[in-house]
C-alpha cells in the first residue's frame, strides 16, 4: 500500500487527538488555577485539598491514573452503589486534564508568589480587598510569567494523549496501531505517526507563543 | 496465581496482603527500568549536548533538530517505533531493553538541555580567568567548568529520574512486567481492579516521595560554589 | 489646640531582636505638614508603614482621627483590629512609595481609576474625570494611555501621587518619594509635592532626605534617632539652631 492511503484514517485519529488535547488542556488550566490559588489560601481545608490533589497527581504515574479512572473507579462506584463507569473519552480527558493540572498548579502558585510584595503594599494602601488584590493585581501580573511553562505543559499534554489509545480510544496512535496490525508496515506507519505528532507539537507551541504575547502585551506596549 | 504467589480473595484486606509481594516484584522491574533508562538518558544526553554545541553548524543544527523532534513526540510512539521497526533491520532486543532505550532516548532530549544550561551557567569571567592563566582548554573544561557545573546539573537530573520512574508504566504495552502491568494482570484475572490499581498508586507515591527526598538531600550536600578541588 | 489627627502613644515596634520604635510618642495636627528626617534605620519609614497598616505594632496605641488604628473596642476593652476596621481606617490615608509601586499591567489612567472604581464604587466615567483632573494636576495629562515602564522615574512618581490622591485621603504619607530617582528628576516631583502642600488642607507626613525641601514646605520637622524623636520644631529652629548634639551631627553630615 502507498503511504498516502493511510492518511484518511490517520487524519481521523489526529482530529480526536486535537480534541483531546484541547479539552484536557482547558480542564488542566482550570484545575491549575483553582488548586494553585487554593494552595495559597488561608483556609486550611481548601489548602489541604489543593496540596493533596497536587501531590497525588504529581506523585503517581499518568498511566496509573488513567487506568484507575477507567478500570478501578467503576468498581469503587459499585461498592457504594453509584454508576461510575466512564466512557473512554471522559476517562481520557479527566486523567490528562487532572494530571497536567497538578503540574500547572505548581506553576500558578510559583508565579503568584513571585509577584513582588511592593504590589501587595500598593494594593493595601489603596484599600483593595484581598480578593480584588488577587484577581486584579497579582494574577494579571503572574500570568505572563506562567505562559512559558504552560507552553511546555501543553506540548507535554499533546504527547500524553497517545496513552489513551491504551483504553481503546480512537486517537492518532490507536489508528496507527490498527493499520500496523493490518498491514505490518511498521516503518512507514510509525514514521508518519512521529511526524504528525511533531507537526502538531509545532502548532501547539506556536499557539502558546501567541497567547504568551497576548497575555504580556502591556510589557511591550508601544515602547 | 502470578510469579508463584496465590491471591486470597476471601476479603479485601487479605487480597491486598496476598498481592503485595507480586506488586513488589513488579516494582523491582520498575526500579530497574528507571535506572537503566536514566543511565541511557545521561549518556545520550551528553552526546547530544556535545553535538549541539559543536562549532560546525552542520553538526549543531541537525543535533538540535533531532533533540527537538524527540522532545516533541510521544514516548509511547517512540517505544512502538523501536519495538517494531528495529527488528526489521535485524536488531532484536528484549522488550525490557527496548523499553529502557525508549525511555533514555525520550529523556536524552531533556538531559542534553540540562548539561548545556549547567555548562553555560559557568560564567564568561571564569573562562577569561582560565585563559589569562594560560590553562589549556581541555583542562579548563575538566577542572574549571565541570566542577562548577555539577551542582547545577545534579538536582535537575534528579527531577528527570523521578519523571522517568513515572513513565515506566508505558513499557507495559510491550509486555514489560513492571508494576502497573502486573496490577492490570491481577485485575484482569480477578475482576478486581480497584485494589491492585489503588495499591500501585500508593506505592508510586512512596517511590516518588523517597526519590524526591533523595534528590533534595543530594542537592543540600552539594557545594553550590562547585566541587572542591584540592 | 484641637485633638491631633494622628497620635502615637508609647508605640513599640520590633523586628526580631531589633527595636525599631521605642515607646514612641508623636502627634500630628489636622492639616499640618510634617517632615521626618534622620539617619537610615532610625525607624522613620516604619512610622508611615504602621499608619498605612503595612506593619503591625508590638505595643502602645496609634490613633487616627481620634480612633485607634490597630485596635477596636470589644466586650473586654480594646482588642486587635479586624480587617473590616482596618479597611475603614485605611480610607483616611494614602501613601506615596519610594519605588512608586505602580501596577505595571495597567495604563497610567487605569492605575489611578482602578481603586476609586473598585473600592469607592465610583462609576467609570466619574473615576475617569477624577483621574484626568489629577493627571492635569501632576502635569501628565498627555500620558494617560501609556504604561508605567514607558515613563521616566519622575513621571512614574507623579502618577503615584495622583493615584494616592484619587482616593481623597485626608492624610497623605510620602515615604522617601525621591530617593529612587536620578538627581535630575527629583525637582519635578518635589514641585508637585510642594504645590500640594501649599494649595491643599491635606495632612502631610513626609519622610525625606531632601533637607532644603523639608525646610521649605514643612510646618514642623522631626528628627528621628534610634526609634524616638530626638528633637522637633519649626524648620527654622531645627535647621539653624538645633538643641541636641545628635541633631547637629546629623545635619552637618547631610548638609555638607
Amino acid at each position: 500500500m502507498h503511504w498516502t492511503e493511510y492518511l484518511p484514517s490517520l487524519m481521523q485519529g489526529a482530529w480526536v487527538t486535537v480534541q483531546l488535547t484541547l479539552y484536557s488542556t482547558l480542564l488542566g488550566a482550570a484545575a491549575a488555577f483553582v488548586f494553585g490559588i487554593g494552595k495559597l489560601s488561608r483556609n486550611w481545608a481548601l489548602r489541604g485539598v489543593s496540596i493533596a490533589y497536587i501531590e497525588v497527581f504529581r506523585g503517581t504515574s499518568l498511566l496509573v491514573q488513567l487506568f484507575w479512572l477507567y478500570f478501578a473507579l467503576p468498581l469503587a462506584g459499585n461498592a457504594i452503589g453509584i454508576d461510575l463507569r466512564l466512557p473512554p473519552v471522559l476517562a481520557g480527558v479527566l486523567a490528562l486534564g487532572l494530571n497536567i493540572g497538578a503540574y500547572g498548579a505548581e506553576v500558578v502558585r510559583g508565579a503568584i508568589q513571585a509577584v513582588h510584595s511592593d504590589q501587595h503594599e500598593a494594593a493595601r494602601a489603596l484599600n483593595f480587598t484581598e480578593r480584588q488584590t488577587l484577581f486584579r493585581i497579582t494574577i494579571p501580573q503572574a500570568i505572563p510569567e506562567m505562559m512559558p511553562s504552560f507552553g511546555n505543559l501543553a506540548v507535554q499534554n499533546l504527547k500524553d494523549t497517545a496513552l489513551v489509545s491504551l483504553i481503546s480510544l480512537g486517537d492518532l496512535t490507536f489508528r496507527a496501531e490498527q493499520i500496523r496490525n493490518f498491514t505490518q508496515e511498521s516503518t512507514t506507519i510509525y514514521t508518519m505517526l512521529l511526524f504528525m505528532y511533531f507537526g502538531m507539537a509545532l502548532v501547539v507551541t506556536a499557539i502558546m507563543r501567541l497567547l504568551e504575547r497576548f497575555a504580556g502585551r502591556w510589557r511591550v506596549a508601544g515602547s | 496465581m502470578l510469579f508463584g504467589f496465590e491471591w486470597d480473595l476471601s476479603n479485601p484486606l487479605a487480597f491486598a496482603i496476598s498481592i503485595l509481594p507480586i506488586l513488589l516484584i513488579g516494582m523491582w522491574v520498575t526500579i530497574q527500568a528507571t535506572v537503566v533508562g536514566f543511565f541511557v538518558a545521561l549518556v545520550l544526553g551528553l552526546i547530544f549536548a556535545i553535538l549541539k554545541s559543536a562549532p560546525s553548524r552542520f553538526i549543531a543544527w541537525p543535533a538540535r533538530l533531532v533533540t527537538e523532534f524527540i522532545r516533541d513526540t510521544p514516548l509511547l510512539v517512540q517505544l512502538f517505533f523501536l519495538y517494531y521497526v528495529l527488528p526489521e533491520y535485524g536488531i532484536v532486543l528484549p522488550a525490557f531493553m527496548t523499553g529502557a532505550l525508549a525511555l533514555g532516548l525520550q529523556y536524552s532530549a531533556y538531559t542534553s538541555e540540562v548539561y548545556r544550561a549547567g555548562i553555560e551557567a559557568v560564567g564568561r569571567d571564569q573562562h577569561e580567568a582560565a585563559r589569562a592563566l594560560n590553562l589549556p582548554s581541555a583542562r579548563t573544561f575538566t577542572h574549571i567548568v565541570v566542577p562548577q557545573a555539577i551542582p547545577r546539573i545534579v538536582p535537575a537530573m534528579g527531577n528527570y529520574l523521578v519523571s522517568i520512574m513515572k513513565d515506566v508504566p508505558v513499557l507495559s504495552v510491550v509486555t514489560v512486567l513492571e508494576m502497573l502491568n502486573v496490577a492490570k494482570i491481577i485485575g484482569d484475572r480477578t475482576f478486581n481492579y480497584l485494589i491492585p490499581l489503588s495499591m500501585v498508586g500508593g506505592l508510586y507515591l512512596i517511590m516518588t516521595l523517597v526519590a524526591s527526598a533523595g534528590v533534595r538531600l543530594l542537592d543540600r550536600y552539594l557545594p553550590k560554589q562547585g566541587l572542591p578541588l584540592k | 489646640m484641637t485633638d491631633p489627627i494622628i497620635k502615637f502613644d508609647k508605640v513599640v515596634k520590633r523586628f526580631g531582636d531589633l527595636t525599631v520604635l521605642d515607646e514612641l510618642d508623636f502627634e500630628v495636627q489636622k492639616g499640618e505638614k510634617v517632615s521626618i528626617i534622620g539617619p537610615s534605620g532610625s525607624g522613620k519609614s516604619t512610622v508611615l508603614r504602621i499608619l498605612m497598616t503595612l506593619e503591625q505594632i508590638d505595643g502602645g496605641i496609634v490613633t487616627v482621627g481620634g480612633e485607634p488604628l490597630w485596635h477596636e473596642s470589644g466586650p473586654n476593652g480594646l482588642q486587635p483590629a479586624s480587617e473590616a476596621h482596618l479597611r475603614k481606617m485605611r480610607a483616611q490615608l494614602g501613601m506615596v512609595f519610594q519605588q512608586f509601586n505602580l501596577f505595571p499591567h495597567m495604563s497610567v489612567l487605569r492605575n489611578i481609576t482602578e481603586a476609586p472604581v473598585r473600592v469607592l464604587g465610583l462609576s467609570k466615567v466619574e473615576a475617569r474625570e477624577r483621574g484626568e483632573e489629577l493627571l492635569e494636576l501632576v502635569g501628565l495629562a498627555d500620558q494617560a494611555d501609556k504604561y508605567p515602564h514607558q515613563l521616566s522615574g519622575g513621571q512614574q512618581q507623579r502618577v503615584g501621587i495622583a493615584r494616592a490622591l484619587a482616593m481623597r485621603p485626608s492624610i497623605l504619607l510620602f515615604d522617601e518619594p525621591t530617593s529612587a530617582l536620578d538627581p535630575e528628576l527629583v525637582g519635578e516631583v518635589l514641585t508637585v509635592i510642594g504645590r500640594l502642600a501649599e494649595e491643599h488642607d491635606l495632612t502631610m507626613l513626609l519622610v525625606t532626605h531632601e533637607m532644603r525641601f523639608a525646610r521649605e514646605i514643612s510646618d514642623r520637622v522631626c528628627f528621628f534617632d534610634k526609634g524616638q524623636i530626638r528633637e522637633e520644631g519649626t524648620p527654622e529652629a531645627l535647621f539653624t539652631d538645633p538643641n541636641e548634639e545628635r541633631t547637629r551631627e546629623f545635619l552637618k553630615a547631610v548638609l555638607d
